[in-house]
């Protein structure tokens, strides 16, 4: 327990050394596993996603052969199957429920809250979430899109009407549903805290306690879809700042409360709809970045790290990104040219990144070092930076995988 | 014309509209109609490539088109339609592979080729290699192009390249694989002739191909 206890105090240090832009021991190594444990054992992904046990042993024993700087709770985004089975969710694919055993689950875009539903979200989101798109996403809760107006319910002479639809036969089902997925949700996170447990007995802290989106992000993928909100843009743009504007501080509020809860100061931000090419620079500034920003803050004012997934390129957005408390934001980027954002941000933020997946996947061992090579030499130079992968480690190859650990460890020690 | 040209491609989408509507009583025919729209994307393909336009505004224009023939629906007689099928540029057959699911891309790609001037064969999303092969055969395709975002699907897109090499039909299409993480590893990998990350460079690239 000792040493654990002591390895744990190390790789913190490590990892806040490195976001504080100090120079740490060494170059801090940490990757987002996906379903890379489970491959890494030859296991199926639908096998781990339905077997509690088997994806703590098998996360387990991949943590403790490569020896990351941090661990990763796989529970509530890969070990959510009976969860997302008993809501018939349309929002996700997996293995065995519409992709192979195999395969990682996709995100399935759908346009769920229709363009003129903008005002009955803006009224009161908690009634449309309930009404409109609780029954969309999941069909288990289909009877839900039948319910009148929760905000009609006041004292219990206005509320009778709107009880008694509980017990209406169309509801059974759906009462049924959500009291199942209520417990399988408990399940889940039991074993969500126990693995948290279990890799802090290995010495592995958690890399975040808490998830948030930017609101442009959250309506466009949860509720208008890509090409919806996109058109939205051009056609109904005081609505979507309106939509942004209402889900900021719900977005502050349940990150905040989850990372107080999980006790882990960090929480995960992953940009999807901002980035170059998918919004010109005047969009970007008024859709996005503002909510980003005050997000960012926000986040910042309760002690926490956000910790950035820069999704695809974001090079025209390096400017705005710098605009930051200095020590404060981990930027972690998949395909932005993360030389040019160390030049730019050394003094401001610490990076994180960025070995191409398909390197990983299609490369060799050699061509891995070298690039990791440069990104120690580069970015790492003078600290404020964490060596990862561009991605998750999805279908990266196992020997690539331990190049860049390997690799990491030896070379990227500060002398 | 000319107006509705600007309309199209300054995103006015309301006044695009009008003016269809209104050109389109006044008796001008589908086809003129239809180049109007042809040309305002020229001027959005090129700001695009300049950094002035992006995805949204490709999106935008696509729907633009799509309501801009409904409207012409009507107005449609014998031979005012768009070019028949003999003389188009060249075939393209389009899919996005096995084991993925998304189709934004795909579908900017598809109507891009459309509008300049290809016969395109939309295959769908998560389309099985042996489908892409059979197509190949029955569709004579100049091109083949492969869509995917996610990394399982260069095994996928790999399959289909084996496969054509395999009928000895390799050397007689060009392959182009596109999505948001592909680039020269992937490639390479794939077999493939050439790689876009974006909608406009990848229907470039394929015009290149076919001479224009």
């Amino acid at each position: 327990m000792g040493d654990a206890a002591q390895l744990l105090a190390e790789r913190e240090k490590r990892f806040n050394d490195a976001v504080a832009l100090n120079k740490p021991d060494r170059v801090p190594i940490i990757t987002m596993w996906d379903f890379f444990p489970a491959r890494f054992k030859g296991l199926s992904v639908k096998s781990v996603m339905y077997d509690h046990q088997l994806m703590s042993d098998t996360w387990a024993e991949c943590f403790d052969h490569f020896q990351p700087d941090m661990g990763e709770n796989p529970y509530a985004m890969r070990g959510f199957a009976k969860v997302l089975e008993t809501l018939d969710t349309v929002q996700l694919k997996w293995a065995g429920h519409g992709l192979d055993d195999y395969s990682s689950y996709q995100f399935v875009e759908n346009e769920l809250m229709k363009a003129d539903e903008y005002d009955h979200f803006l009224f009161d989101p908690s009634d449309f979430m309930i009404r409109r798109y609780w029954p969309r996403a999941n069909k288990a809760l289909a009877a839900l899109e039948g319910l009148p107006p929760i905000n009609q319910i006041i004292p219990y002479y206005w509320g009778l009407y709107s009880g008694v639809f509980l017990l209406s036969p169309e509801m059974e089902a759906s009462r049924a549903a959500m009291i199942e997925t209520a417990k399988a949700s408990a399940e889940l996170l039991k074993w969500a805290g126990a693995f948290g447990k279990r890799m802090a007995e290995m010495g592995l802290p958690a890399p975040s306690g808490g998830y948030a989106q930017v609101p442009f992000d959250t309506l466009g993928d949860v509720f208008r879809g890509t090409k919806g909100i996109m058109m939205d843009m051009f056609r109904r743009p005081d609505k979507v700042m309106a939509a942004c504007e209402k889900l900021l501080p719900i977005m502050i509020d349940s990150a905040v409360a989850s990372a107080k809860r999980t006790g882990v100061m960090r929480v995960f931000i992953p940009l999807h709809k901002g980035l170059d090419g998918f919004m010109s620079d005047q969009q970007f500034h008024k859709f996005y970045w503002p909510h980003m920003k005050e997000l960012l803050n926000a986040l910042i004012r309760e002690g926490i790290t956000p910790w950035v997934l820069v999704e695809g390129a974001c090079n025209t957005r390096l400017e705005a990104f710098r605009d930051v408390p200095p020590g404060k934001v981990l930027y972690h980027f998949e395909a932005t040219d993360i030389f040019r954002a160390k030049e730019m941000m050394k003094d401001r933020c610490c990076i994180r990144g960025n070995v191409p997946a398909t390197l990983l996947s299609v490369g060799a061992p050699e061509d891995v070092k070298a690039y990791c090579k440069k990104l120690i030499d580069v970015c790492g130079e003078g600290g404020g930076y964490i060596m990862d992968a561009s991605t998750t480690l999805s279908d990266a190859k196992v020997e690539n995988v331990q190049a860049m650990y390997d690799f990491t460890k030896e070379y990227g020690v500060y002398k | 014309m000319e107006e509705l040209v600007k309309a199209v491609s300054e995103m006015m989408e309301d006044e695009a509209i009008d003016l269809t509507k209104k050109l389109l009583d006044q008796g001008e025919p589908p086809v003129k109609v239809l180049d109007a729209y042809k040309d305002a994307l020229v001027v959005i393909g090129k700001r695009f490539e300049e950094g002035v336009y992006f995805v949204p505004e490709l999106i935008m224009a696509g729907e633009m088109m799509k309501t801009a023939s409904e409207l012409m629906k009507p107005y449609m007689t014998k031979g005012s339609g768009p070019a028949p099928e003999a003389n188009k540029k060249g075939k393209f057959l389009l899919g996005t592979v096995e084991g993925d699911i998304h189709d934004i891309g795909k579908d900017m790609v598809g109507m891009l080729l459309d509008i300049n001037g290809f016969e395109v064969k939309d295959l769908g999303v998560d389309v099985p290699a042996q489908k892409f092969l059979d197509e190949y055969k029955a569709f004579q395709p100049d091109i083949v192009g492969m869509s995917g975002l996610l990394t399982l699907a260069y095994d996928s897109m790999k399959k289909v390249v084996d496969g054509l090499k395999e009928m000895g039909a390799r050397d007689k299409v060009k392959v182009i694989i596109g999505g948001g993480q592909v680039d020269e590893h992937a490639c390479k990998f794939v077999g493939a002739d050439a790689w876009a990350t974006d909608a406009v460079s990848g229907v470039k690239c394929s015009l290149q191909w076919i001479g224009n």
